[in-house]
């Protein structure tokens, strides 16, 4: 099959959860054989959607169309569920062994014994769980239960796997491991996936494109590369990491470049806008850089301003700094810098980035 | 002390001599609750899986009326199949009162609702998302209802039990709607009030004795099969 052409598509479509309205698609296509994220804050519909997607929810109005052909309760809907698979945050495994839970799908399909057994210890050793075939689900860890799940999912060669929060309730270690297994895994069997995460890092390590979602609407559709570094509006931006979100006005515009004018400072930036438009700076906190004094590299940067530290927060393996530099600043230093630089609240630091570290978004 | 112990010392020699009374009396009271447990069972999980899984108007109050239909009082039971198979009732005709089978029919009254009421908590209890995960992996609609009562199969055995314990140790009904007649009607429960009120203590005690080891017996074979199905 063409990888470019749609395998599922939605069209026009509406639906509510106990009387709610939870979903508003006007058109989205997943393309056969991609890793497509759904990613959003909670409640913004993405559970819902993917529900739509595996035909588990009722819509109110709308289409969904599995090769072009559209489904409804009445008219290929258990021949298309036998095609697709889905995975929930919760494992779900049945109070049985790993290799009858694995088998499940299977043995729904009334399978012969020999080809069960053939495709459950080809998917257990696949998901390096061929150890615990005779383990009881319930005796599981965390990890080990899930891959037990997505050994179950792929047990039955779906077409599209739907993946609902995969991994949210694992811990990093365990978390890691099977996203590098599950990465692999989707490559090797050429599946269509389709994951709802509210985690981006989550998305953009896996992900061929993503949607991201708020109250039950699709914001932004596109490549991951183009989603974190191109967002459509403000809530896209601050979902993706844009840590910096600033409003001010273009008062100048030259070759390829404009000047943003902000409360405390003007900004150059990456555009084409005429004078008088009102427009968004983002900047990613790890496109700024901070010194101590003025080097020869900072002062060839037009972006470069005086400012202050009010804050720095440790996440691990960087430190998040808030700058005031007449506008509020936030940038990602890495904990040997800090060190260096001797940061800490109130030294005055000098804060740069470069003029295309800069997305601007038209009001 | 005496009559206690001699009333086990008879109870005893009666089981052992294999008394064909007492063995009829056994053998009725088994039957009769163990065809109300079956009808029971049938009834009740069948509805009780459907009231858990099927969303309707009123569907809490309908929840409430089988949670309370569990303490359903026996007597009020054997008090309205006595009137509906009485000769005039409406179903006089049947002319079944005083069998075996309005027995049967009563504590299948009763059974009933603690079966339902076990069934739907049961299945209600189960993951919320099981059922989808189960449609997902590409089941019909009956394989879906059969995998989750397979998945709540425990606290189903808990049901059988609760049900078949109610019925083989109730007796209001069972002499309101079978008489107690002597090799006809007549149950464990039914002979040892009788007996009680004779003052033939030593019988009552007997037949105590193995309405005792009955429900112990029956119980036990359930749980052993419960206990086994549980992770090792």
């Amino acid at each position: 099959m063409n990888s470019a052409s749609p395998i599922l598509e939605i069209k026009d479509l509406q639906a509510k959860r106990g009387g709610v309205p939870v979903l508003d698609i006007p058109d989205l296509d997943i393309r056969g054989g991609e890793v497509f994220s759904l990613i959003g804050p909670n409640g913004s519909g993405k559970s819902s959607l993917l529900l739509v997607l595996a035909c588990l929810l009722p819509w109110r109005r709308g289409f969904l169309l599995f090769k072009g052909s559209s489904i409804t309760p009445g008219n290929g809907l258990m021949a298309y569920r036998r095609k697709i698979a889905m995975v929930f945050q919760e494992p779900l495994l049945f109070d049985a062994t790993v290799s009858d839970n694995v088998a499940a799908g299977l043995k729904i399909r009334a399978m012969s014994r020999a080809d069960i057994h053939r495709i459950v210890t080809e998917c257990l050793d696949r998901f390096g769980i061929g150890h615990l075939g005779e383990r009881h689900a319930r005796k599981l860890s965390g990890g080990e239960a899930q891959r037990t799940s997505l050994a179950r999912a792929f047990a039955i060669h779906p077409e599209i796997i739907f993946l609902d929060e995969p991994f949210s309730s694992l811990d990093p270690p365990t978390r890691e491991g099977l996203i590098d297994d599950l990465q692999r895994i989707l490559k090797e069997t050429r599946t269509t996936a389709v994951m709802a995460t509210h985690d981006r890092l989550e998305a953009l390590r896996l992900s061929d494109r993503m949607a991201v979602m708020k109250d039950g609407k699709i914001v932004q559709t596109g490549s991951p590369e183009a989603v974190m570094n191109h967002p459509l509006d403000e809530f896209v931006a601050s979902f993706v990491g844009m840590e910096t979100i600033l409003s001010g006005e273009i008062i100048k515009t030259g070759s390829g470049t404009v000047m943003v004018h902000l409360q405390g400072g003007d900004i150059e930036a990456i555009g084409s806008a005429r004078p008088g438009d009102r427009v968004i700076c983002c900047i990613r906190p790890e496109q700024v850089t901070l010194s101590t004094g003025l080097s020869q590299e900072s002062v060839s940067t037009r972006n470069t301003f005086a400012g202050r530290v009010t804050r720095i927060v440790p996440l691990g393996l960087f430190h998040k700094v808030s700058l005031d530099c007449g506008f509020f600043l936030t940038a990602y230093v890495t904990s040997a810098s800090v060190e260096n630089l001797d940061l800490k609240e109130g030294k005055p630091v000098f804060a740069s980035f470069k003029a295309t570290a800069v997305h601007l978004i038209r009001k | 002390m005496d009559l206690i112990l001699e009333g086990i010392q008879k109870a005893f020699s009666l089981l052992f001599t294999l008394d064909p009374e007492v063995l009829g009396i056994t053998w009725l009271s088994l039957a009769v609750s163990g065809a109300a447990t079956l009808i029971s069972l049938f009834i009740g999980i069948s509805i009780g899986t459907a009231v858990a899984l099927v969303e309707f108007p009123g569907k809490r109050i309908v929840i409430s009326l089988i949670n309370t239909g569990m303490g359903l009082p026996p007597v009020v039971v054997g008090l309205f199949v006595s009137i509906f198979l009485w000769r005039n009732g409406p179903f006089g005709f049947l002319e079944i009162l005083y069998t075996p089978t309005a027995i049967i029919i009563a504590q299948a009254i009763i059974a009933t609702p603690i079966v339902m009421g076990i069934t739907l908590a049961a299945i209600q209890h189960l993951p919320k998302n099981l059922r989808l995960q189960i449609l997902a992996l590409g089941a019909t609609r009956l394989q879906m209802v059969w995998l989750l009562m397979k998945e709540a199969r425990l606290p189903l055995l808990a049901a059988v039990m609760a049900g078949f314990g109610g019925v083989i140790s109730e007796v209001g009904a069972s002499i309101m709607v079978g008489g107690n007649i002597k090799g006809y009607t007549r149950v464990l429960t039914t002979a040892t009030v009788m007996e009680t009120g004779k003052g033939n203590f030593d019988v009552a005690i007997a037949l105590g004795i193995i309405l005792l080891l009955l429900a112990f017996m029956v119980n036990a074979l359930l749980t052993q099969i419960q206990q086994k199905q549980r992770p090792r």
